[in-house]
């Protein structure tokens, strides 16, 4: 463990202290984790000098769990033990995940909470505490190479994944032990990486084909700043879809189409992922198939059948491409790049249909797996204060829109797609009927008019409405969506100040309790101590917190505050120092940060109105001509 | 002190309230903005900084998308100019409301068209044009700025945002047809 250093008030420590953080592109397929070392940002590999984790989960009778390569390569002997691509579960429940395809080699259960777990034998598990297990691998590894405890990590999800699937990857990361200082969209991460290595300027398109994913960005590149107009795509698409068309026409060749079982399919994905895979560089290859009847099927799939194949996979691709550009309220010719990214669009199909489409030079000069993972690690570079100077500047969109149901079923949109976050927005409604004391807030997600056609993001009441004529209370309910796309309702009666509001938490979702036990239980099996972690955390919170004040006093302590006020201020730092280094109970060392924050709250406000006012003083000249 | 979030969005980006604005200027200050406030700049602040920071960085952003479309923008400007858009009040102009009850027919006919995505690409650059000619109208009028002028302009944001409802109900059109088609 590293020693922390803390040191105390008034004394400084090194300005700029190197952190350590990391970019993680958590994949369907594979995963990676990326970091900068001395100015350069790389994937990190194993110890066998493989980069790419297979986001495969491997669980045994005797509890343990084996994530990788080494899971992959039993896949298809032990299918309803090793949960491939997790990913597409994340968020949804019971019923989207059936819907997904009758031919998932899984055994679903459902738990209270309506969120689905998978059967193994060595128990039952969420899709989140699945890649939980994967991001706590490429924690080890990315700590064990930079030999350090990981600040902060970057986590990449589609631009396309709604606030459930947001949650979801966010309540992964808690359970794998990781502070997220960021969830970042994939798109804006390729960007990222290939807008710093170039200093390119203008509109681009990234066009995202992954294992389950699809997503299309469009963004203005403007001097370090990345502003995304609008993002479009498909949460259920990608490489994995084209694998199974092939996999289907294989079975349809071999008549066996109804009587494939599990291990069977698997074997069939894999066998039909390789020629996928053989195709991209040669014109027909050979597959060779053994019936369960011990007879075998041999076929040759040319590239021309196989583009066939997977034509109508493709062309669903650019229909969201069209809503994307008209969003962004920009034309085709107006792109000048179009940044392929994900391990499909190395497809050759893939890329003459994008290339026909925005009539534009793809760029693929970086490896399509690594892309995300680099660009993200740039991004965590950044916010864990490595480079203060650093002009780079992500403003990001949510990708679908938010809004309640009203009366009829009908949903009103009350922040639309694209719609740049970090937002705020609020509207009005009334009651409907006289001393009507309760309301029901039913917050959804989506484009379509019906309720029953949008996801269903949460639910809850606003009680203790005094009563009253219909229509004479004053209800405003506001959204308010943070950086990393994630939602929180607050409702709030304006007559009397009756007030009720949720962090969004999935339907599907865990709950802060079922979290809490995860994690216990992942310590125990990680032979951990809960309360020790807690400490360690808080200690580090504590070293954060304090090293953020004692930046900002030195900037901003003599011009904006007074004797009195900055000796309050260090008061609170004293104090939270002398906990964070003698104190054994978290809870102490907490108390300590919550009363230091309190303390700040002026002091904060200061700082950003004078912000406010640098930003716009090199302006002010013009407002009077 | 409290953060101060009282400052109309003209005044947020240091420009003069107007209809006229220049693009270039407010993605300028814009981005210069958040350059300062937002999110990733305080993600190792203090949790009051990062609060803060996420209220000031939607404010800015909320002021931006309004000084940026041409029918917020209109419709902000007669709210700071204390002219209200009274949605009771329906009367219209009977060419303009004959002409939307015609096109509104034409939106409800694409569906059983033989070429729906192209009948509705040709609605949709009908009611761009009237937007244009509408957009002009404002500009004349709010920079005449008298009493009759910013009634004009009221009527002129008021066509617009039936033209604008008009778009929507084209774009889920739209939104359902390529459902349809999956």
């Amino acid at each position: 463990m590293a020693l922390l250093q803390i040191s105390e008030p008034g004394q400084s420590t090194a300005p700029h202290q190197h952190r350590l953080a990391a970019g993680i592109d958590l994949g369907t397929t594979n995963s990676l984790v990326a970091t900068v070392r001395s100015g350069v940002a790389e994937a990190l590999p194993d110890e066998h000098g493989n980069c790419l984790l297979p986001s495969v989960v491997r669980y045994l009778a005797s509890g343990e769990r084996i994530v990788g390569k080494s899971a992959k390569d039993e896949a298809a002997r032990d299918p309803l033990n090793t949960i491939i691509s997790a990913k597409r579960f994340m968020g949804r429940g019971v019923a989207d995940v059936k819907s997904l395809g009758s031919r998932l080699p899984y055994e679903f259960v459902e738990s209270g909470s309506g969120m689905p777990r998978l059967r193994t034998v060595g128990g039952d598990f969420s899709p989140v505490e699945v890649s939980a297990e994967i991001l706590r691998t490429l924690k080890k590894r990315a700590e064990e190479t930079l030999a350090g405890d990981l600040t902060g990590v970057v986590i990449t999800v589609p631009a396309y994944f709604d606030d459930a699937q947001r949650q979801a990857t966010k309540d992964a990361a808690k359970l794998a032990g990781l502070n997220v200082l960021r969830l970042l969209n994939e798109p804006t991460a390729a960007a990222v990486a290939y807008g710093l290595d170039r200093g390119s300027e203008g509109v681009i398109a990234v066009y995202d084909l992954g294992g389950g994913t699809f997503d299309i960005s469009i963004l203005r590149l403007h001097k370090g700043v990345f502003e995304v107009l609008a993002t479009a795509g498909d949460s259920a698409l990608g490489g994995d879809d084209m694998d199974r068309v092939v996999a289907e026409w294989i079975m349809g060749q071999a008549g066996i189409a109804h009587d494939a079982d599990h291990a069977q399919m698997r074997r069939l994905m894999r066998d039909a992922c390789d020629a996928k895979e053989l195709l991209t560089d040669v014109p027909s290859t050979t597959i060779r198939l053994e019936r369960s009847d011990g007879t075998f099927w041999e076929g040759e799939l040319t590239r021309g059948k196989f583009n066939e194949l997977v034509d109508p996979l493709i062309q669903k691709t650019l229909a969201p491409c069209r809503r994307a550009l008209r969003d962004a309220g920009v034309s085709r010719e107006e792109i000048h790049d179009v940044v392929m990214v994900g391990g499909s669009t190395r497809v050759p199909r893939v890329r003459e249909k994008v290339s026909e489409f925005f009539q534009a030079e793809l760029r693929v000069d970086i490896d399509p797996d690594k892309v995300v993972a680099v660009g993200a690690a740039m991004q965590a570079d950044v916010l864990a204060g490595n480079k203060p100077e650093d002009e780079m500047l992500l403003l990001d969109v949510i990708p679908l829109s938010l809004g309640l149901e009203t009366m009829g079923g009908l949903v009103e949109k009350i922040i639309p797609r694209n719609t740049t976050i970090p937002v705020a927005r609020a509207q009005d409604f009334t009651t409907f009927k006289d001393g009507q004391t309760a309301m029901a807030i039913h917050v959804l997600q989506g484009e379509r008019e019906l309720v029953i056609d949008c996801r269903s993001l949460a639910r809850f009441e606003l009680r203790g409405i005094p009563p009253m004529a219909a229509g004479a209370a004053r209800i405003r309910v506001t959204f308010q969506v943070d950086a990393d796309g994630l939602l929180s309702v607050t409702a709030r009666e304006q007559n009397s100040g009756v007030e009720s509001s949720v962090q969004v938490k999935p339907s599907y979702g865990l709950s802060d309790d079922e979290i809490t036990r995860m994690l216990r239980d992942s310590m125990v099996h990680a032979r951990e101590d809960l309360d020790m972690r807690q400490l360690r955390e808080q200690q580090v919170e504590a070293d954060r917190v304090l090293d953020a004040i004692r930046v900002a006093l030195a900037k901003d302590g003599d011009a904006l505050l007074s004797a009195k006020e900055r000796a309050d201020i260090e008061r609170a730092m004293g104090v939270v120092t002398h906990a964070a280094t003698h104190s054994a109970d978290y809870r102490e060392v907490k108390q300590a940060i919550d009363a230091l924050n309190r303390a700040t709250v002026e002091f904060a406000s200061r700082r950003m109105n004078a912000s406010i006012q640098q930003a716009l003083s090199g302006h002010k000249i013009d407002d009077f001509k | 002190m409290r953060l101060d979030l009282s400052q109309n969005h003209f005044e947020l980006f240091g420009l003069k309230a107007g209809f006229e604005v220049d693009g270039e200027t407010l993605a300028l200050r814009y981005r210069d903005l958040q350059k300062e406030t937002h999110p990733d700049r305080f993600a190792n602040a203090s949790e009051q900084e990062r609060r803060l920071s996420v209220q000031l960085a939607a404010q800015i952003n909320e002021a931006y998308r309004v000084l940026k479309n041409p029918l917020a923008r209109a419709r902000y400007l007669l709210e700071l100019n204390g002219v209200t858009l009274d949605d009771t009040d329906t009367r219209m102009d009977p060419a303009f409301l004959m002409e939307q009850m015609e096109l509104r027919e034409a939106l409800a006919e694409i569906p059983h068209s033989r070429m729906p995505f192209d009948a509705l690409e040709e609605l949709r650059d009908q009611l761009e044009s009237g937007e244009r000619g509408l957009i002009e109208a404002l500009r004349r009028d709010f920079s005449d700025g008298s009493a009759p002028a910013l009634a004009r302009a009221r009527d002129s944001v008021r066509k617009m945002q039936f033209i604008q409802r008009l778009l929507e109900e084209a774009e889920a059109l739209e939104e359902e047809l390529v459902h349809q088609e999956h």
